[in-house]
């Protein structure tokens, strides 16, 4: 990795990264939302979206009581049908990863925390790498972290990357995605700019959001994030995942993500390892969904149980 | 005993004779005026043609103060015209041609705010028209205001940026060949405007049927002549512009122009 | 889960790429023969000769048409005349009723016209459901709020009507030519006579419908239906003083030399060879996306087809690959089918001018890419295509191919790309990508065509004038600006 680049070289080959024309992008991503997928390849879609999912809960009010709930709904979604796959992961704060251990003792679901002073990414480095190492040894496979965005918008994208490098260093075998909080960026070239520098820090994942800033991820984004890892695949080989999180609430939005992916990314990107719907109340939608195409007959919130 | 001036072409901003070396006496008269030919015209296209990227370019200012210029020198001649035209109405028409420079001098910079609009498309984009010069525009000056009816159509085509090859009046062509030292002296770049004389019945099929001439104006023709014209002028899509002889106005000056539209998203 | 990364992979490709999600097409009633419209009413016509009008898609008959002779169109034009002298005098403000009426009525069966479209013509249904249709309806709406203000659109003058307006329009948008051509006419109070193409004759019959629902006054439209020579005889009528005409610039040719010393006004929208220049510093995925909207968009049945791609050299290779990788995700097949990117050639005569063209770029030395494609048993179909390797002088690079066949030629400099760009006869529209705001204003000043996309291709909108320079032809359509062919200004 380019740690050896200087502040100056990083910062002129940001000013370089590609612009992004905003109301093509907003096209584009408008006429895919437009594609419909069969009947029978509905349930496959669901049943991927599913198994793609980071279910999640992000709330000061999290209990161990509210995450153990939220684990039982992730290995088995739908309680007495077993043909419903648990979901990717259950993604919460660092205090909670200790009640997904035990809840998710034995499963495949994998265990995310949100780490780096999230939402805000507003403190240390020290502090940041500190709770990554700590979230990591507390059983986290997977850490989400925020970049700086004040250093980002400060034009400090030298501060961005070192950190993104500490923290990935920090996580050892556990995965990194990389949250760019695009609702605070400003535009798509910020965006694309700061897709491209965090993958070359390192990312595993790129993620839009953390769900607590409006807008959250909209399809656009998830174009012009995805336009960034094809070309930084192009350009390395090495492959990056993408998430999307936050505002996505609906089946019909899920497919819509699993749409744009396939048409930007290819069917190599369609699988939990490079995909992932970060979401809280997406999972009964779907769940709903799947039975209204299993029995013809549109579906009720109140035969889902709400965890 | 005076010193009498030769009649020539003007092609290129230069006073020439006619590559056919021929000449005949309008009216009877014991003026030899330049009988111009088909090669003769292909020279004016060329000339024009090479001329047009620039003029075009020139500001919307700057050509005002060319055709401003122009009408300068024509008053400043105006002895001159009234003696050339002859009769009753010369002083008039001389007036009017003069006026009808000055007018459209003054139409340059006004002509895109007037004919040019800002368009609100239903999406996020920025969407203008604009008027642009269509390119060489062929011009056949009637005869019973050879100085005029040239002016009539020439300013409006200057206007808007064309370049110009004219066909002067054929039993009146002096008037024109003058008019050709007025736009010489009027710091309008060479090739800009030219100026032929010679048989309209030779030299009317190859200016409509040239494949770089953009558009021709009929007003000085026979409606025998507008039909030949217009069968030939098929043969590129030229622009046939048959408004009325007396027209004046910025309608005029958009017959002979382009529209242009311009598209760009919106975007940050 | 049991599911292998490459069982996924597999999965996945099956789901997305074969996903048939066709139009419903039972609440279209297409009859199996339709009569001429003249003076109000669907007539039988005095023609004998029929012809059927085929589903490009199927080669399936969809319906038979008449081929109307010399005495149709006479009586087409005669209802026209005698429609015109009330319709003319009708205050202003009732005539835009009547168009906005027709505006709406189209709204009101948007979805069976883009089913009639697609089916007839070939195009996908998400373009004639989301362009063709749209777009018509909002130039009746657009032209019917100018029939009460005319004297503000020609300030110093009182427009008055022409006539009647003889119109013959193309396959490749056919209700959308329609509208470009009967909104603006019947605005300024002319009656019109149009002819469809001979390929695409359906949905003006749908059009025939919605003026009886409009209770437009007998005459003001009337649509005869034919080949070439009812389209001459149209545009030929003694009393037809206005001529519109969409189409090539061959036959636009014939038409200008035609109506040659007749007095008749004209106004042409011909072919076009468009350049679409990519610099080195474009929104590349943008681009990409233009370019494919430029010259795939309608099968590049378009008049103003970015065609020829010209790529600054410096990014040409990675502009290709992305390109490339673009066109394989392309869908082509069934027109009716909301996924469908590729739908039918219009035509078998098409097909084969494009297949010829296509033959003349490999013979001449291109080299061409189209990407894995499964062609359809029956129908035409042609597919994505693109050559590199193309030199100016090659045939692919300046006739126009009417087809999803895109030429990619180089430049080096600005300047080269304008020489490149303006190296045609035609004159219709260019498309400009880059991220620089001077150099977008300089280049679309320097483009010698009537429509410049900057960093966007293919956008059109009834308040934008459209039309051509040079052998594209003249006057415009669309905005202020289209009213002007169809009014003398007293």
């Amino acid at each position: 990795m380019a740690t050896a680049l200087s502040l100056t070289h990083l910062g002129s080959l940001m000013r370089g990264v590609r612009s992004v024309d905003e109301v093509g992008a907003d096209e584009r991503a408008a006429s895919l939302a437009k594609r419909s997928i069969k009947k029978s390849s509905k349930l496959w879609a669901l049943d991927l979206a599913i198994r793609c999912m980071d279910l999640t809960t992000l709330e000061g009010q999290d209990t161990p009581g509210k995450v153990a709930a939220l684990c039982a709904k992730a290995v088995r979604p739908k309680p007495g049908d077993a043909t419903v796959p648990p979901v990717a992961a259950v993604c919460v704060y660092p205090l909670r990863i200790a009640d997904c251990v035990a809840a998710l003792r034995g499963s495949s679901v994998r265990i995310a925390s949100v780490a780096t002073a999230f939402p805000s990414g507003q403190s240390f480095t020290s502090i940041k790498v500190a709770e990554t190492e700590e979230a990591v040894r507390a059983g986290a496979h997977e850490i989400d972290m925020v970049i700086d965005r004040g250093a980002f918008l400060s034009g400090d994208y030298q501060r961005v990357y070192d950190e993104i490098v500490a923290v990935k260093e920090a996580c050892g075998e556990a995965h990194l995605k990389v949250i760019l909080e695009t609702g605070e960026l400003g535009n798509y070239d910020a965006v694309r700019r700061a897709s491209i520098l965090s993958m070359a820090a390192g990312a595993d994942f790129i993620k839009t959001s953390t769900g607590k800033v409006q807008p959250a991820a909209t399809l656009p984004v998830a174009l012009v994030m995805m336009e960034a890892i094809r070309d930084f695949v192009r350009e390395t080989g090495r492959p990056v995942g993408f998430k999307a999180a936050g505002g996505i609430r609906t089946a019909k939005q899920a497919i819509a993500y699993l749409v744009i992916t396939y048409e930007t990314l290819g069917p190599e990107w369609m699988t939990p390892d490079r995909l992932r719907l970060g979401a809280s109340t997406l999972l009964n939608d779907v769940l709903m969904q799947i039975d209204k195409e299993r029995t013809g007959a549109y579906q009720s919130a109140d035969y889902f149980t709400v965890d | 005993m005076d010193v009498r001036k030769t009649y020539k072409l003007f092609v290129n901003g230069e006073f020439v004779r006619s590559e056919s070396g021929r000449a005949y006496r309008p009216d009877g008269g014991q003026v030899n005026v330049p009988r111009g030919s088909r090669k003769d015209l292909r020279d004016a296209v060329r000339a024009a043609r090479t001329a047009f990227p620039a003029w075009a370019g020139r500001t919307a200012m700057n050509r005002g103060q060319i055709l401003y210029r122009a009408a300068e020198m024509l008053d400043g001649r105006a002895a001159q015209f009234v003696e050339l035209l002859g009769g009753a109405r010369a002083r008039r028409e001389l007036d009017q041609a003069v006026e009808t420079l000055v007018w459209y001098a003054g139409w340059t910079d006004k002509l895109p705010q007037v004919t040019g609009t800002v368009n609100p498309v239903a999406g996020p984009y920025f969407n203008f028209t604009i008027p642009e010069p269509t390119g060489v525009v062929g011009i056949v000056a009637p005869d019973d205001a050879p100085l005029l009816g040239l002016v009539r159509r020439v300013a409006p085509a200057l206007c808007g940026g064309n370049v110009v090859v004219a066909m002067a009046a054929e039993s009146r062509p002096l008037p024109a060949l003058t008019l050709a030292e007025v736009f010489a002296t009027s710091d309008l770049p060479a090739g800009v405007v030219n100026i032929l004389t010679g048989q309209r019945k030779e030299l009317l099929p190859w200016l409509a049927s040239h494949m770089d001439v953009n558009a021709i104006d009929v007003a000085g023709c026979s409606g025998e002549e507008v039909k030949a014209i217009e069968e030939s002028a098929a043969g590129n899509v030229k622009r046939v512009i048959k408004l009325p002889e007396g027209e004046r106005s910025p309608y005029l000056i958009a017959a002979f122009m382009e529209m242009k539209t311009v598209w760009h998203p919106i975007g940050v | 889960m049991a599911i292998t990364k490459k069982q996924s992979t597999a999965l996945a490709k099956q789901v997305f790429e074969y996903a048939p999600a066709p139009e419903a097409v039972d609440h279209v009633k297409i009859l199996p023969r339709y009569g001429l419209f003249i003076g109000g009413k669907m007539v039988a016509a005095h023609s004998k000769k029929r012809f059927p009008t085929i589903n490009p898609a199927t080669e399936k008959t969809l319906s038979e048409v008449v081929d109307a002779d010399e005495v149709d169109v006479d009586r087409a034009v005669k209802a026209a005349g005698k429609a015109f002298e009330s319709w003319a005098r009708l205050p202003a403000s009732r005539r835009a009723r009547y168009l906005f009426r027709i505006s709406r009525l189209l709204q009101e069966r948007s979805r069976e016209l883009a089913v009639v479209e697609t089916m007839d013509g070939g195009k996908p249904i998400k373009e004639s459901r989301d362009v063709d249709i749209p777009l018509s309806a909002a130039h009746f709406f657009y032209y019917g709020g100018w029939a009460d203000k005319l004297e503000w659109a020609f300030p110093n003058r009182k427009p008055t009507p022409l006539g009647v307006a003889g119109q013959v329009i193309p396959w490749n948008f056919p209700l959308l030519m329609l509208a470009w051509k009967i909104a603006p006419a019947l605005a300024a109070g002319n009656t019109v006579v149009l002819k469809p193409a001979e390929t695409t004759p359906l949905s003006a019959m749908v059009f025939a419908e919605v003026c009886m629902q409009a209770d437009l006054p007998p005459g003001v439209v009337n649509i005869v239906t034919g080949a070439g020579r009812t389209g001459s005889l149209v545009v030929s009528h003694p009393d037809v003083k206005k001529v519109a005409f969409t189409g090539s610039t061959e036959v636009g040719k014939l038409i200008q030399r035609a109506i040659a010393g007749t007095g008749k006004r004209l106004t042409l929208e011909l072919g076009g060879k468009a350049a679409n220049i990519v610099f080195e510093d474009a929104p590349l995925d943008q681009a990409v996306e233009g370019i494919v909207n430029g010259i795939y968009f309608n099968q590049g049945h378009v008049c103003c087809a970015g065609s020829r791609l010209l790529v600054q050299e410096s990014i040409a290779e990675p502009l290709l690959e992305k390109l490339k990788r673009r066109l394989s995700t392309l869908r082509l097949g069934d027109p009716l089918d909301k996924n469908t990117d590729i739908g039918a050639i219009n035509s078998r005569a098409q097909l084969e001018k494009i297949q010829g063209l296509v033959e003349s770029g490999v013979e001449e030395g291109a080299e061409l890419y189209q990407p894995e494609c499964v062609i359809p048993e029956r129908g035409f179909w042609f597919p994505p295509s693109l050559f590199t390797n193309v030199a100016q002088s090659y045939r692919i690079a300046r006739e126009e191919i009417f087809g999803p066949v895109l030429s990619v030629l180089t430049f080096r400099t600005p300047n080269e790309a304008v020489e490149k760009a303006n190296n045609t006869p035609y004159g219709l529209s260019a498309g400009v990508w880059t991220d620089k705001g001077s150099r977008i204003l300089w280049m679309a000043e320097r483009m010698r065509a009537g429509v410049v996309w900057a960093n966007t291709f293919n956008r059109f909108d009834p308040t934008s004038p459209f039309g051509g320079y040079k052998e594209s032809g003249f006057g415009r359509e669309g905005g202020v600006h289209g009213l002007l062919p169809y009014v003398e200004l007293n």
